[in-house]
């Protein structure tokens, strides 16, 4: 826009453009890059009339780490470290869907105990991420407490991660073949201890937080997706589940040893906010149901195939494609090799980029705290939309 | 929805907030979950397999030595260059050996040059760019590297995570100096 007065054009690329379709009577404005309720560096452009959405426009970039073109100047095991840190929410989705490619292109046979080794953490982890949501999603819409219990819940599990992965967020555990250290007993009786007592928290997370009047209220009936426009998009996950689309990939294309376990996929008809908020917290009562089945059968065995890939194996030409289920939807990591000492691309497909996609017409018309509401429902990691 | 419905639904939904209230009256009145940290600590039990910064691994026979045989696998191996190991070089001769060596070539024979020793002389670690991914400790030859279980490691400069571990490795076998040495004799009389 020019400014008049200093006679200067303002604002830069984006804003330049948005403001090309505003109409006269509206405020421009921008959402973020700093704003609390984005969980980063996320940067919404929002015409508002009032205060009710014309239009928005999700801006990407804040956050971009360059993590496939790091993938071409180093070898496929160095490249591991790298997947513990495109999303800190789940990252042993993203570590087993980059082991699971490479495993798929080289050939490598999984031990069985290692599988059930990576059912059991990448599980937890999945608590971790939902219970990391829960904690943020109340936050924003402007309750302090419950995110205390979620804390309280998500150091244990915590602890109990950081025995068999040996680090607290940025898991790296997965390595082609297996998993890089086996459990030990202090592990088995941590899990033991842990999956009555987050049985027992639910209900009070129920009592304490869904049942409150105040956020049924906010959350209810906001932020509606129908199942052709998560669809048209490409949505998955608890976003897609929460619009009646039955979509899991452990169920879809069951991968590792998933089929051997008696769990429910939770899926909600209603398709709005609350009903992704339920998906979850059901999400984490049917992760424990798998994590005690997956205690319970462990096999014995080896946690690493004898011949895992050094720092220097070369993968052998082609390409392989795998996806597992995250927090937030389908990760899938595409490697091409072309036989040489390092990948010759890979490709991240994160499920936070198609989720965000959904919220520039899902948040048409509405008021701008709900929006808030919406955005947080869609749980965002901004790390992984940008890669 | 009729007025008799809308007044019952109030109260439930006022009731709803009285459970939230009784559920924070309970915790309110239990044990408080933070760990103060400097005057209690997490049960070490869990830090076991705790992956902190990587370490040396003493040699069994001199423990203010490093196993390590500097062949360089680490440095190759690790994904954000934050190893820095030097070879140490071939002791320096005097006048009189080497013009005693260049004769012996002078003559025929086969001399064999006192070569390198495998030890390092320099082991240098940057911390502020390890991603603790557990690389170099699998590409080890001689598994003279591993994580140490330091949880609380803190700095006020770039370069406080800089580390000399070949130094580290030595004070922290004079620490447990006596410990050390009294132990591989405890082993010899067994055997």
């Amino acid at each position: 826009m020019r400014n008049e007065k200093l006679d200067l054009v303002t604002g830069d690329f984006y804003t330049q453009n948005f403001q090309k379709g505003a109409r006269e009577n509206t405020l421009i404005l921008n959402m973020g890059p700093q704003h609390p309720s984005t969980h980063g560096v996320l940067r919404i452009i929002l015409e508002l009339d009032g205060e009710y959405i014309v239009r928005a426009e999700p801006i990407l970039g804040y956050l971009h780490r360059m993590h496939e073109k790091m993938a071409e100047v180093k070898t496929l095991v160095q490249y591991m470290p790298n997947m513990g840190r495109v999303d800190y929410g789940h990252p042993l989705a993203w570590n087993w869907a980059f082991a699971g490619a490479v495993e798929r292109l080289g050939g490598i046979e999984v031990p069985e105990r290692a599988e059930y080794l990576r059912v059991i953490s990448c599980e937890l982890n999945r608590i971790t991420s939902h219970l990391l949501w829960w904690g943020a999603y109340i936050l924003d819409l402007g309750a302090f407490t419950p995110i205390m219990y979620a804390f309280d819940d998500r150091e244990r599990l915590l602890d109990i991660l950081q025995i068999v992965t040996g680090s607290r967020l940025t898991y790296s555990s997965f390595r082609f073949g297996g998993v890089c250290a086996d459990i030990n007993d202090k592990f088995k009786e941590l899990v033991n201890d842990f999956i009555p007592y987050m049985r027992t928290r639910l209900p009070m997370y129920k009592g304490l937080v869904t049942d409150n009047i105040i956020l049924r209220k906010r959350v209810e009936e906001i932020g509606y997706f129908s199942p052709d426009m998560i669809r048209r998009y490409g949505a998955t996950g608890p976003v897609a589940r929460g619009s009646g689309l039955a979509y899991d990939v452990r169920r879809a294309e069951p991968y590792s040893v998933y089929n051997r376990f008696d769990w429910k996929v939770p899926v909600y008809e209603k398709g709005d906010a609350m009903a992704r908020y339920l998906v979850r917290l059901d999400e984490i009562e049917q992760s424990l149901n798998i994590v005690e089945q997956a205690m319970a059968s462990l096999p014995e065995g080896k946690h690493i195939v004898d011949k895992a890939p050094k720092y220097t194996w070369k993968a052998p030409k082609g390409e392989a494609y795998f996806a597992v289920e995250g927090g937030r939807g389908k990760v899938g990591v595409q490697v091409v090799s072309d036989g040489g000492k390092n990948p010759y691309k890979i490709k991240l497909r994160a499920p936070g980029f198609s989720n965000l996609s959904l919220f520039a017409e899902a948040s048409q018309g509405t008021l701008l705290a709900d929006a808030v509401a919406i955005l947080g429902s869609l749980d965002l990691i901004i790390p992984e939309i940008d890669r | 929805m009729n007025p008799i419905k809308k007044f019952f639904q109030t109260i439930a939904d006022l009731w709803s907030l009285i459970v939230g209230l009784q559920i924070t009256g309970k915790y309110f009145c239990q044990r408080q979950v933070t760990v103060h940290y400097p005057r209690k600590e997490i049960d070490p039990e869990i830090n076991k397999t705790y992956r902190g910064h990587i370490e040396l691994v003493a040699s069994p026979k001199d423990p203010t030595k490093p196993k390590c045989i500097s062949c360089l696998m680490c440095v190759s191996a690790c994904p954000s260059g934050c190893i820095t190991v030097v070879k140490s070089k071939p002791p320096k001769l005097s006048p009189e050996e080497e013009q005693a060596i260049k004769d012996a070539e002078a003559r025929g024979e086969k001399v064999k040059k006192p070569s390198a020793p495998k030890e390092p002389a320099q082991w240098k670690y940057d911390f502020s760019l390890c991603s603790l991914c557990g690389t170099c400790i699998e590409a080890c030859a001689v598994d003279s590297i591993q994580f140490s279980n330091e949880l609380y490691v803190v700095g006020t400069s770039r370069n406080d995570f800089k580390y000399d571990l070949l130094a580290r490795l030595k004070s922290q076998a004079e620490k447990r100096g006596p410990v050390a040495e009294s132990k591989p004799e405890a082993e010899t009389k067994e055997a």
